[in-house]
């Protein structure tokens, strides 16, 4: 019955062979669907995501075109229109020197936005780097850096970042640093223990039975595989990144007057809230939709990437 | 469990170590010369020979570190700077002021953030799952410092509903005994002043506490969905009890495991919000002593702020680690 059924099968096939060159052509493609294709794919279907896709794309061109949106700089002051309300001349209204606040929040977007990719590349990396040494080499060179992890991680993220900033002296530059270094354990940790338990894995035994070298069994299998976790927390990292600038910023540790980082803008500001809210609101609202569009993403990448969260 | 204890005892060690390190470089790690920072650019160089000797900055590093090290284990965090005053003394009222302010905004925290998880959970899916979880996202995006501006501007100067600053009234104090307003003002059975307190306490309270809760929130919903499926769970439906008791007596046991552990680290976080928070509230806590210190380039509060918190942080996280072992006989150590 079968055999009679595959033999009418592969003359159908061969009676027709545009069919035929088709049905290869879909069985290729059905083989380069990458983990990184189907995650784009469920990420497209993630409407949240999207939405916090389409947030960060926003600032990012708001960020570029900073210079050429208003004919105001971001340093301008004009006393005679100090703390107008939002109007056709200054959407945004002006805040207590006369300085236009949109000029301000759109450069202020390029300042968040570059703190926030330099902080978290930098964790990254270094995280990444410590992370896969530890969890790797294991034995001493493990304790070691646990231990340095450990001593980090015991500080709440706000007060090391000061400590840093006390110790370097208060500048952006400095700020990002201290960003960086309080989430490098954060990266630090999370690869480590995704380096152990890809260490048990029998295709790393055979790899090594075959006689491969640590570092290109490190770059070609262990550091593929840890990939989705650190895209997830440095998507999730861009957004506390940008929250502990502008904390800092806020505190007089991070930009300095009259750079328009959001937080310091929040800072100068809140004498005149009575006066006049929208220099506070405006600054405020921006900080918390560009975290909110990289928790969105993160958050679409994590069930994206997740084969647990998959239905 | 005893040598768990004893282990984790043990382990703290190395981390308090590493800890007096961070905050030992924060005086004596300056690069340059740290009295000439501390003291400025126009500082004379006779004050900068002072405060060197004063602080024996002139010593060999590991000299400095050992004389610090004795110092904070005997309890003395040194001078500050500004009013001469021994910071030992100054931060102990500022540890109670931060630890009322933290102990409310976790209250608030756990007892909304629970309560919304677990209602999310049993209406998965409906407007108010939708609308707390949104409310949650939101929550966790939010700049601390600037909802503690928002609601400060909102309900003390426009709405006038509650006070802006301070702990307490300023022209009608309280005889401080244990430096907690609100048990000070009912040991002293003066329940006017108690309100007076609690009033105060709302607006940073809840600025404090709203991240955490957002993420209380969220990790009760996702715990409580999980547990939900159980077969437990099933077979105490199957029983007939009502939706009321699987959920509170049984469900929420075994989803608050987790939750436990978020709550641990989240206390953290509060004391690292507390900087911000007191400041803008006027807080008289260790949070606002840091600020200042920053402000007065009072580098030796800075450096006692930090590590107090710090040490608080750590001290936190055993309790939680220990609880966590007590209460889930499924972990043995």
């Amino acid at each position: 019955m079968n055999t009679k059924d595959d033999k009418q099968h592969s003359e159908q096939l061969v009676s027709n062979p545009a069919k035929l060159k088709q049905q290869q052509v879909e069985a290729e493609e059905m083989e380069v669907i990458s983990p990184w294709k189907d995650t784009l794919k469920q990420l497209r279907k993630n409407r949240l995501a999207i939405a916090g896709f389409i947030i960060i794309a926003f600032f990012i061109v708001v960020g570029l075109v900073a210079p050429f949106l208003t004919p105001y700089t971001f340093s301008e002051q004009d006393p005679v229109n100090r703390l107008q309300s939002p109007n056709m001349d200054h959407w945004l209204g002006t805040d207590h020197l006369g300085r236009d606040i949109f000029t301000r929040i759109a450069h202020g977007a390029r300042i968040s936005l570059m703190v926030g990719f330099f902080a978290v590349t930098g964790a990254l990396l270094f995280g990444t780097l410590f992370g896969i040494i530890a969890g790797y080499y294991g034995r001493w060179i493990d304790m070691l850096i646990s231990r340095i992890f450990d001593i980090l991680l015991a500080f709440p993220s706000i007060l090391l970042a000061i400590a840093v900033v006390a110790i370097l002296g208060a500048s952006l530059q400095n700020a990002l640093i201290a960003i960086a270094i309080i989430n490098i354990p954060i990266f630090g940790r999370l690869v480590r223990s995704k380096v152990i338990s890809l260490r048990e894995e029998e295709f790393i035994l055979a790899a090594k039975a075959q006689g491969m070298k640590s570092g290109r069994i490190l770059r070609h299998h262990i550091l593929p595989n840890s990939l989705a976790p650190i895209i997830v927390q440095g998507t999730l990292g861009f957004g506390t990144a940008i929250l502990e600038a502008a904390a800092l910023g806020f505190l007089g540790l991070g930009a300095q007057p009259p750079t328009p980082e959001w937080g310091k803008m929040l800072a100068d500001s809140r004498d005149f809230i009575q006066l006049a809210p929208w220099t506070l609101i405006f600054p405020g609202v921006s900080i918390m939709l560009v975290v909110l569009g990289f928790n969105l993403i993160g958050d679409g990448l994590r069930d994206a990437l997740d084969p647990k969260m998959k239905n | 469990m005893l040598a768990y204890t004893m282990r984790r005892l043990l382990m703290l060690i190395p981390v308090l170590l590493g800890m007096t390190l961070i905050t030992f470089s924060i005086v004596h790690l300056i690069p340059g010369n740290p009295a000439q920072v501390i003291l400025g650019e126009t500082a004379t160089q006779s004050a900068i020979d002072d405060l060197e000797r004063q602080m024996g900055l002139t010593e060999p590093y590991l000299v400095q570190y050992g004389v610090y090290l004795a110092d904070v284990f005997q309890g003395d965090l040194g001078q500050s700077l500004r009013t001469r005053g021994s910071i030992t003394n100054e931060i102990g009222p500022r540890i109670a002021a931060t630890f009322e302010l933290t102990f409310f905004a976790m209250l608030w925290a756990v007892f909304v953030g629970i309560n919304a998880g677990i209602i999310s959970a049993w209406r998965q899916n409906s407007w108010f799952d939708f609308l707390a979880m949104f409310f949650a996202l939101v929550g966790v995006s939010m700049p601390i410092f600037w909802l503690a501006l928002m609601e400060q501007w909102l309900f003390a100067q426009e709405l006038g509903w509650l006070p802006a600053y301070g702990r307490q009234s300023s022209v009608d104090p309280i005889e401080p005994i244990t430096y907690f307003f609100v048990i000070d003002s009912i040991l002293h059975m003066e329940f006017d002043r108690l309100v007076t307190v609690l009033r105060h306490l709302v607006l940073p309270a809840i600025a404090l506490g709203t991240i955490p809760m957002a993420i209380i929130a969220r990790m009760t919903r996702s715990s409580m969905l999980e547990v939900m499926k159980s077969d437990y769970v099933r077979t105490v439906r199957a029983k007939g009890s009502g939706q009321f008791i699987v959920i509170y007596k049984h469900a929420l046991r075994n989803a608050l495991i987790p939750v436990l552990t978020v709550i641990g680290l989240q206390t953290g976080v509060l004391l690292g919000g507390a900087i911000l928070t007191e400041t803008i509230f006027s807080w008289p806590g260790i949070g606002r002593y840091v600020y200042e210190g920053i402000n007065y380039r009072d580098y030796p509060v800075i450096q006692s702020g930090i590590l107090v918190v710090a040490f608080l942080f750590v001290i936190i996280n055993l309790i939680v680690d220990l609880l966590y072992a007590f209460i889930d006989p499924r972990i043995k150590y």
